[in-house]
């Protein structure tokens, strides 16, 4: 098992990561649906990344309709619901990696176009912002030994490191799992259920205060079960 | 800037945990130590009036308790300077302006005398952040600079008008990068370009809890009603922020609901057209009942925190807006927004859950009798505004993004950078 700087986790400590995201603009920014297909190829890989899981540190309202930023365009920019709810079923973790869903976007955006009869538009103060981030990642300097201690921290973990260990996570180990489900993983069949559970939660419809509370709440029972 | 005591900032740190959470200052903290003991200056053109000035009254002692040895300096000019600067001001917001050529070398030979008096700060800074177009120039004038320096425009700069734009952006092309409100505002320049929202203070006079009495007494001093429903929109008279059209909306509404107006407004100390605003206002209101056009000094703080508190609704009926700082205080207030659909106020009004987003005096007219009967929608809309407030634009937000944004420009070509021991 291996997190993003290679090294080896198996039973070591799980080492707690904290990171902050800043938004960039690409400079890119399209009206209607044809420039969109174009753009979507075109773009920072960075930015396919950012409109699908950075919108999770951007100021987001607590029911966002669709999960992805440009599904959210498409239903209330270019008004296709349609598009919007095709674009909300990509799901990121099918693809190898972000190239191979940034394909499926286009392949779904294409689809649209072939069925449209005229190039769904926005209206000039609706484009769609391709943006990107950088993202600052840094050690907490906080270790735990065995999974029963996280029970009580995990509810005092910022949202940033919610968004390294859960969501970031899923995009930079090969097994496109969480930090908590790949350590936990390592002590054999031990916490095999607390793993299914962590990998059965979605987390794309909630805030990362929300995530946090469930992943909280998911090793609080496994632990009070257990005892 | 008179620099705050260790323990005084200590105090602060504690209380700002107390307003947020341990993780959010913790968070901070770790951001902030691969920066201890870098130069950090900001530059911009006031230090009293207008949402720049009141961010940097406490972004500054905030980056020195983290250990940043932050300054902050303000460029100073004339009469004609202050003209020209309006004068970009509305031009970046879209407005025709055709400003003469003498006014633009009174603002370059400003910059220069400046630039020459803040010269030893502005080339020893590990990073500068000149604000608004006002300082733009600085950059230019001090070849000998080491930092990274960063243009902050509070403005929203989605459809600036070109001509001036074009004089503008020769100044603003060399920086490091360049950070807007919004993705909208962003335009084509050569370096980086990072959207960051503003925010408010929890802790300041405007924004800090207050006792109940000092919230009833602002009824008393301003001869208000205290019967009758308050709206208000707090704002420097200026055309894009449309009181006019705020009264309009008033009338209209008070129609069949009775209400009462507050517009409160100050000027500030580089805005010369305030003044002009003001009378079109009182004309506007002048044989309106329970319309209360109120002009306050620009330490009334408190005033304008009870004056919020006491409202029931809060307007922001601008037609142009960078961002608004009066939403998000609104909001903190628990209060339900009615805000022009426009720039930064759409990220902080989610139309029919924080507010109303309104484009005409007719809409804002609707809303506001929509909340008043529906008293239920309004205390449901004002809860949500104030934690939507609480998890996106306190000033803690505001300072982790410059913090990540020096630690991100020193790592320019990196999309992830890791700091410490990771």
């Amino acid at each position: 098992m291996q997190n993003a700087t290679g090294e080896i986790q198996k039973k070591s400590p799980f080492a707690v990561k904290d990171c902050a995201l800043i938004t960039i603009a690409t400079g890119t920014k399209v009206q209607n649906l044809k420039e969109f297909a174009a753009a979507l190829r075109d773009v920072p890989i960075g930015s396919i990344y950012h409109h699908f899981w950075g919108r999770l540190l951007r100021a987001l309202f607590d029911e966002p309709e669709y999960n992805n930023d440009f599904a959210s365009w498409a239903s209330r920019g270019l008004h296709d619901k349609n598009l919007a709810e095709q674009l909300s079923m990509v799901i990121p973790t099918d693809y190898k990696d972000m190239e191979g869903l940034r394909q499926e976007m286009v392949e779904v955006v294409e689809q649209r176009l072939d069925e449209s009869e005229f190039v769904p538009w926005a209206k000039a103060d609706q484009q769609f912002h391709f943006l990107k981030s950088q993202i600052v990642i840094f050690d907490t300097g906080i270790r735990y030994e065995h999974p029963e201690e996280l029970v009580p921290q995990i509810s005092n973990m910022s949202t940033g490191s919610i968004y390294y260990h859960f969501i970031d996570a899923r995009n930079r180990t090969d097994e496109r799992y969480d930090d908590f489900s790949s350590w936990l993983n390592g002590f054999g069949n031990e916490f095999e259920e607390l793993t299914r559970n962590l990998c059965a939660m979605d987390p794309y419809f909630s805030s990362l205060k929300e995530i946090r509370l469930n992943v909280s709440n998911i090793f609080q029972n496994f632990f009070t079960k257990e005892a | 800037m008179k620099k705050p005591n260790k323990q005084s900032l200590q105090k602060m740190m504690a209380e700002y945990e107390a307003a947020t959470s341990p993780s959010v200052m913790h968070q901070l903290q770790q951001l902030a130590a691969p920066l201890k003991g870098a130069r950090v200056l900001h530059i911009n053109s006031t230090k009293e009036g207008g949402g720049v000035a009141e961010i940097l009254h406490k972004l500054i002692p905030l980056k020195q308790a983290l250990g940043i040895k932050a300054d902050w300096e303000i460029i100073t000019g004339n009469q004609e300077f202050y003209q020209c600067t309006k004068g970009f001001h509305n031009a970046l917001q879209g407005m025709r302006q055709s400003i003469p050529e003498k006014l633009l070398q009174n603002y370059e030979k400003t910059n220069r005398e400046n630039g020459e008096r803040l010269n030893s700060k502005l080339k020893e800074a590990d990073f500068v952040f000149i604000h608004d177009p006002q300082p733009a120039p600085l950059l230019k004038l001090t070849p000998d600079r080491k930092g990274k320096w960063i243009w902050r425009c509070h403005i929203d700069a989605s459809k600036p008008y070109r001509n001036v734009w074009k004089y503008l952006r020769e100044w603003i092309i060399p920086y490091d990068a360049s950070i807007f409100s919004l993705p909208e505002f962003a335009q084509p320049l050569p370096h980086p370009q990072y959207i960051i929202p503003p925010s408010i203070d929890p802790l300041s006079e405007k924004n800090c809890p207050l006792p109940d009495y000092e919230i009833k007494n602002i009824f008393t001093e301003f001869g208000l009603d205290p019967q009758l429903p308050l709206i208000t929109q707090v704002s420097r008279y200026d055309r894009f922020k449309d009181p006019v059209g705020v009264i309009e909306a008033f009338k209209l509404a008070s129609k069949l609901t009775p209400l009462q107006l507050v517009l409160a407004g100050g000027g500030a100390s580089d805005d010369p057209e305030g003044e002009i605003v003001l009378n079109e206002v009182k004309q506007a209101s002048s044989g309106a009942a329970n319309i209360h056009v109120l002009l306050l000094p620009a330490d009334a703080n408190r005033t304008i925190n009870a004056l919020q508190r006491a409202s029931d609704i809060i307007l922001q009926k601008s037609i142009r807006e960078g961002f608004g700082l009066t939403v998000s205080e609104g909001m903190w207030k628990g209060k339900p927004v009615i805000g022009g659909d426009t720039g930064g106020i759409r990220l902080q009004v989610i139309d029919h859950y924080t507010g109303f987003l309104v484009r005409t005096p007719e809409g804002a007219a609707l809303r506001t009798r929509y909340l008043l009967h529906r008293r239920d929608k309004l205390e449901e809309m004002g809860m949500r505004a104030k934690r939507f407030v609480r998890e996106n634009f306190l000033i803690t937000r505001h300072l982790r993004e410059y913090l990540t944004l020096m630690l991100g420009l020193t790592n320019e070509d990196d999309d992830r950078i890791e700091v410490g021991n990771v």
